[in-house]
């Protein structure tokens, strides 16, 4: 997979990036994928401002990182990787539990969920 | 003409071999320390009592008895009394690479002259304080007497080191006591303006005498005394190259010269004394008459053979018309000034200029015994004075005291007064009168200074007519006064101001300001009969001079108007007292019925403005505040206005750098959740180019 780089930059044709996607399901796959996750994630967070779908798309970043690390101990044929992942997950559980309690107190303040009604502590 | 007497000039021979020995004589330096810090110890432990007083004239007096116990071993000969290491510093093997001085003293005739009336005249002017300062038993009482032991000790530092550093240190130390003790009653402005002002003036002399002694050190490559008399006499300097001719020959003098003008307040240098009088009148008696001032003379006196190392005697010429102007300066003066304890600073002034000039001309001798003899007058006159204003509440002015000397109580005062101004107007066989005389007549004895004689005549008519002026209002005619504003606690009359008048009663003086004036006006007449002890040697004090390095021979050239000097100045200078007394009892005695006006005043129209302007001193101090001071403080200004802008703006600048950087990032904190994120994602993206571009 190691070919896609270069084939990136120097601007080849989508049939050959296809070609080199089509041979068989790598690491390199496992990776865009998780990449793909984390950029939408990022982009979901910049571009919308209701708190719970910002809260969602940290999520997503997050479970982008949870994938890369499964993919990583499957390549080396260990169990870090997932080892990880559980506590990412279970961090994530608690995290969201107290994120969507604070969510809720801050939609009983405001009467609503657009960030930017959070915008009193600017310089 | 004057290249023509250098050949006649010799050293001492008495100093050839300096021997080492009378290491007691350090005792005279230890004791008035001890007395210090003992005096120092009272202040700390809250003594109210005289017991500082009776330290210091105890002190005191052990050290003029352990002087006059060295001066009777030591004779005629030089010694040199080995003390402590204090500064050995080397660099080298090779001549002027080795800087010694020790803590250790040079005795020689001139010194025991000198240390012989500074710690006889210390003893007395203290047991005379014991009492004047009567008033202020406490803490200050301590200090004044401790600042006045410390004075002591500086000055025999000064006499008596062997080294010019020793002497510095002396010299400075003096300085400061003087400083200190002007300043003594702090709360007073005026009194703490003329103690800057002497430490300020004697500044500027204390860098000539700094310069003089860094150049005797690189030319010489020694600071002491033996060495250096050793080397004059050859007239080689360290490396034993000759000297004649060169510059340090010339200037070295010239250095001291400064130091000695600015230590014995001669002109342009004299302006910090009269105001010296702040001070309490024991230090104007002791410091500013007796003993500090005399320090300049002792200066050039000691380095005499410096003084003659160049064949010109340009520095000499300097000295004598230095002394001469301020001799006549000082005394015009005084003639117009209503305080009587400032017009004897001037008479200090004056007299100091006469001894300077005596220097200049060649007779260290006459110098020498003017002020062996000036010391006892003038602290006759000052004591006098004090007790004055002691007893009249600080009263000073001539116009407002008459006949003080017929008052009950006053008689011992009076009389010392009257000899103390029969001295100090040079009246036929009082001890001023021959000391005057021996600087008069060698002035026209020495060629080309014929000029300055007649400056210094005149100016010893002055002197006796405003020191009989003084003695005319004061102390005799009808019996007035008026007191002064101040009242001492010691005064018994609790009475208001407005009735200050009808309840003062003066307080006569007491057992100890009368015992000390009686004997200080017996040793004023008999230090006249010392200069008929050896008299082909000038006296007791010309044979002291004789056999130290002080030993110039005078010339003998000149003429009086086709007279020998030496005697024709007996008769004139006689009839110049008489003129001047004779000029002050007309304007001042004869037909005065009150304490204000006297005759002098009818002639006042006559004379126009000029008597104005002596009584402003003749503005010299106006002269140099415009010229110095307001310069001066406007330049401060200027600096202020640099350190306010420049400096302070340096600083707060950089104390405001950060609120600045602040101020300017603030807006990127928006509290926009999205542009925290997007700032993130910049940073990460940022990142990941820049891993990128190393890979």
């Amino acid at each position: 997979m190691t070919e896609l780089l270069p084939m990136l930059t120097t601007g080849a044709t989508l049939a050959q990036i296809g070609d080199v996607f089509m041979h068989e399901v790598t690491l390199f796959h496992y990776l865009f994928v998780s990449a793909a996750m984390f950029a939408l994630g990022v982009i979901g967070f910049l571009s919308r401002r209701n708190i719970i779908i910002m809260f969602l798309c940290t999520e997503m970043m997050f479970q982008g990182a949870g994938l890369a690390m499964i993919a990583f101990g499957r390549y080396h044929m260990n169990l870090t990787g997932d080892v990880f992942v559980i506590f990412i997950l279970t961090i994530a559980a608690a995290e969201s539990a107290l994120a969507l309690a604070l969510v809720v107190l801050l939609y009983r303040r405001r009467e609503t969920l657009d960030a930017s009604a959070w915008a009193e502590l600017r310089g | 003409m004057l290249e023509a007497i250098s050949p006649m000039l010799t050293l001492a021979a008495a100093d050839a071999g300096a021997q080492e020995g009378l290491r007691a004589s350090l005792l005279v330096l230890v004791f008035p320390l001890l007395a210090s810090i003992a005096c120092g110890l009272c202040a700390v432990f809250g003594v109210k009592s005289k017991l500082p007083a009776w330290i210091t004239v105890g002190a005191l007096a052990a050290s003029f008895v352990v002087t006059l116990m060295i001066w009777g071993q030591a004779g005629h000969n030089t010694f040199i009394a080995h003390g402590y290491e204090w500064i050995t510093l080397a660099w080298g093997d090779g001549p002027g690479q080795q800087l010694v001085a020790n803590l250790s003293l040079y005795i020689d005739s001139l010194t025991l002259l000198w240390m012989l009336f500074v710690t006889g005249l210390a003893t007395l002017i203290a047991l005379y304080a014991s009492e004047y300062m009567s008033h202020d038993v406490g803490p200050g009482y301590c200090r004044f007497f401790a600042y006045f032991s410390l004075f002591v000790f500086s000055m025999a530092c000064l006499v008596m080191g062997d080294n010019l550093l020793l002497l510095y240190l002396g010299w400075e130390g003096v300085g400061l006591c003087s400083y200190l003790l002007i300043g003594y009653f702090y709360t007073k402005p005026s009194a703490v303006a003329a103690a800057k002002k002497a430490f300020i003036v004697n500044r500027i002399g204390d860098l000539g005498l700094a310069l003089g002694i860094f150049s005797v050190f690189v030319t010489f490559g020694t600071v002491e005394f033996a060495p250096l008399f050793e080397m004059l006499r050859e007239g080689v300097d360290g490396a034993g190259a000759p000297l004649a001719g060169s510059w340090q020959a010339t200037w070295i003098p010239v250095f001291f010269m400064i130091g000695a003008f600015g230590k014995s307040a001669q002109f342009p240098l004299y302006v910090w004394l009269p105001d010296a009088m702040e001070g309490p009148t024991p230090v104007s008696a002791l410091i500013h008459a007796a003993t500090m001032v005399t320090a300049g003379v002792y200066l050039i006196a000691r380095m005499m053979p410096l003084y003659l190392l160049d064949g010109t005697h340009f520095a000499l010429a300097l000295v004598a018309w230095g002394g001469g102007i301020t001799a006549l300066l000082a005394a015009t003066i005084g003639m117009a000034q209503f305080d009587i304890k400032r017009i004897m600073a001037y008479s200090t002034v004056s007299q100091l200029g006469f001894m300077f000039a005596g220097l200049g001309v060649l007779t260290s001798a006459g110098a020498a015994f003017h002020v062996f003899t000036h010391a006892f007058f003038k602290a006759t006159l000052f004591l006098c004075c004090g007790a004055v204003m002691h007893g009249f509440a600080g009263q000073l002015d001539l116009r407002k005291l008459s006949g003080v000397g017929f008052m009950k109580g006053w008689g011992i005062v009076g009389i010392a007064m009257f000899i103390g101004c029969l001295n100090l107007a040079g009246f036929p066989f009082t001890a001023g009168y021959f000391s005057k005389d021996m600087i008069l007549a060698q002035t026209f004895a020495t060629p080309g200074y014929a000029m300055l004689g007649w400056v210094l005549l005149l100016t010893a008519g002055i002197t006796a007519y405003y020191t009989f002026r003084v003695f005319f209002r004061v102390f005799v005619g009808p019996k007035l006064y008026e007191p002064g504003d101040e009242h001492h606690g010691d005064d018994n009359h609790s009475h208001d101001h407005d009735h200050a008048h009808e309840d003062f009663h003066p307080h006569p003086p007491g057992w100890a300001i009368n015992s000390v004036l009686a004997l200080l006006a017996v040793l004023s007449i008999a230090a006249a009969a010392t200069y008929f002890i050896n008299k082909p040697d000038h006296g007791w004090v010309g044979s002291m001079v004789h056999n130290s390095t002080a030993d110039v021979t005078s010339p003998h050239e000149g003429t009086f108007l086709g007279m020998d000097p030496h005697k024709a100045m007996y008769y004139v200078s006689a009839i110049v007292g008489f003129i001047g007394i004779a000029i002050a009892f007309m304007l001042h005695y004869v037909g005065r019925r009150t304490s204000e006006k006297a005759n002098a005043d009818k002639l006042l129209p006559a004379v126009g403005p000029v008597a104005t302007w002596a009584q402003g001193k003749w503005y010299i101090d106006e002269l140099y505040d415009a010229v110095i001071r307001q310069p001066l403080l406007v330049l401060s200004h200027v600096f202020h206005i640099v350190d306010k802008l420049l400096v302070d703006g340096l600083v707060n600048l950089f104390g405001r750098l950060p609120t600045m950087t602040a101020r300017a990032l603030r807006p990127s904190q928006n509290g926009v959740l999205q542009s925290y994120a997007a700032g993130m994602a910049a940073g990460l993206v940022f990142v990941l180019l820049v891993v990128w571009a190393l890979l």
